[in-house]
């Protein structure tokens, strides 16, 4: 059923990392993402890897949830191994027919990659499982706060995102309710051939158009009613509060960078 | 035979997530052809999960649906058919409509049957009759109507399928008094014609008291009771005690009883209570 995809990923808990504060945890993600780019070799790779298995074992996020985000990437990851492993043209030949051979490089350069890759799904995908998408949004107007100086329209940027999130369930589960009330006038959605379901499309669409326009207007009424003008001034229900957590988790983070960056100068080749 | 039939349905939602939750537990009843019943219970008691399995829009965990005797999931590929079979309103239905007239909003479902032109005309024209639909609007676009219009012809385009079973969650909601009753009648007119077995969904407990053969009462995912109207009603305190109310007329008649002047029949509507006073008081005259 329709209702079953989970947007935005949030997977409720009250872990360590939950109970972050949102704009550490943003932080967090972006050294942890130039870690796993700096870091040019195996041993590098390690510390990532060990720093990920950390970090979910923290969270108490059921590994199958990981696997879960790591699949839609899949055709990708492959792609990415085999060209790698094809065309890296250096170093020993371990395997070769007519033009096409496989070197101990290649081997290793796509090996290399996948793993990479596959930690920065698990990393990032961390911070979306253990944050909500509100105050995901609400972090992030903090963080480019510093823009409003630029005339930047943070703050209209960031409602507008958090409205768009707030409304995909409702509107979610709005399309899952047409498409009952339309199927159960024997509208043929899920099967039928090409054609029909493109009709029948339609008796979806309009009224899911014209549901979204009111609860637009709806929305729009409803917050100028509270005397909504902008972000001028505004002040927050909830407020974003560093605690000694969160330096203590930076302090970590920056630590394992910084391992990772020696280790990455000491193996270098 | 009964027409429609569950075996220890049961549904549970998002199996295997912190979400699971079980809506409609172990639930078997049978609901016998031609008559009209109310559906009661509170939110979040599985009564619309448990109507959305009686038209196969939703498939059970485990347990089964017969409707005429024939398990409807025997055969997936003609789930469809049953969806002719059992009609199926829901709440808030004016959301649904989506063509430029009304006519062919109501069209829409005896289309889909596969219908002739001639038989979808009958069938559009009587069930908007039954609707108290005029004909003047048949070719008005649905968009320009009032709410309790845009209701009708939602409900019409439903009925306009004659499905052997008809089910409404809650066609009353959000509506004034004075369109509730004319909607109930309508409903009841439809019933009049074509004989069809009909489930309504409804808090109000005066509107369920006024067309009910028979009372499905839900609670917590399980089926309550599931009996004629006088007999539910007559476990006034059992039905409180679950959240649930009984008519306003039935409790006056209960304290009244309580207090020592006992009709000796169920009342639960003003009517019949109407009925009943004057024709006590009639009889008490005379002595």
């Amino acid at each position: 059923m329709l209702k079953d995809i989970t947007i935005g990923q949030y997977f409720p808990g009250n872990s360590f990392i939950h109970r972050l504060d949102p704009r550490f945890k943003i932080v967090i993600t972006l050294i942890f993402i130039i870690m796993l780019f700096t870091g040019g070799t195996f041993p590098c790779l390690a510390i990532g890897a060990v720093y990920t298995l950390m970090t979910v074992v923290i969270s108490k996020i059921p590994v199958k949830m990981f696997a879960k985000s790591i699949k839609p990437l899949l055709p990708f990851l492959l792609i990415t191994a085999l060209l790698n492993l094809f065309l890296v043209g250096s170093g020993d030949v371990l395997w070769k027919w007519k033009f096409i051979k496989i070197t101990e490089d290649g081997l290793s350069i796509s090996l290399f990659m996948i793993i990479r890759i596959v930690l920065l799904i698990i990393g990032s995908s961390l911070l979306t499982y253990t944050t909500s998408p509100i105050t995901l949004t609400d972090a992030i107007e903090r963080l480019l706060s510093p823009l409003k100086k630029l005339k930047f329209p943070v703050h209209e940027l960031a409602m507008m995102m958090t409205i768009a999130l707030r409304f995909i369930p409702t509107l979610i589960e709005e399309t899952d309710k047409i498409m009952s009330a339309q199927k159960a006038r024997g509208a043929e959605i899920d099967t039928g051939s090409f054609i029909t379901r493109a009709k029948n499309l339609v008796s979806i669409l309009v009224p899911l158009f014209i549901s979204s326009f009111r609860r637009a207007d709806e929305l729009a009424t409803a917050m100028e009613c509270r005397c909504y003008n902008g972000g001028e001034g505004r002040t927050r229900l909830r407020q974003l509060k560093s605690t000694s957590s969160d330096y203590i988790a930076l302090a970590v983070t920056l630590i394992f960078f910084a391992v990772t960056v020696a280790v990455g100068i000491i193996t270098k080749k | 035979m009964a027409i429609l039939e569950t075996q220890e349905l049961t549904y549970t939602y998002s199996v295997g997530t912190p979400f699971e939750k079980t809506a409609v537990d172990h639930v078997s009843l049978k609901i016998e052809e031609g008559q009209m019943i109310g559906v009661m219970g509170h939110t979040g008691s599985g009564k619309s999960t448990l109507i959305q399995h009686f038209n196969g829009l939703l498939s059970p965990t485990s347990g089964k649906i017969l409707i005429d005797g024939k398990d409807i999931w025997e055969d997936k590929d003609n789930i469809r058919n049953v969806r002719f079979k059992v009609g199926l309103v829901f709440q808030y239905p004016e959301y649904q409509l989506f063509e430029e007239t009304v006519y062919r909003d109501i069209a829409f479902g005896p289309k889909n049957m596969g219908l002739d032109d001639a038989e979808i005309k009958r069938r559009v024209l009587e069930t908007a009759h039954d609707i108290g639909l005029s004909e003047e609007l048949m070719e008005r676009s649905p968009f320009e109507l009032s709410g309790g219009q845009k209701r009708r012809v939602a409900i019409a385009g439903v009925m306009a399928m004659e499905p052997k079973i008809l089910i409404l969650d809650e066609p009353t909601a959000g509506l004034d008094p004075a369109g509730r009753d004319k909607i109930l009648e309508h409903i009841k007119n439809y019933h009049r014609r074509t004989k069809n077995t009909i489930l309504i969904v409804s808090h109000s407990m005066e509107d369920i008291a006024s067309f009910a053969d028979k009372i499905l009462v839900m609670n917590k995912g399980k089926l309550f009771c599931y009996d004629d109207t006088v007999n539910v009603f007559a476990r006034a305190d059992e039905i409180s005690e679950i959240g649930l109310d009984v008519p306003q007329i039935t409790k006056v008649f209960g304290e009244l009883k309580r207090r020592g002047l006992d009709f000796g029949k169920e009342v639960f509507t003003v009517g019949y209570a109407k009925e009943l006073l004057l024709k006590t008081l009639n009889e008490k005259g005379a002595e």
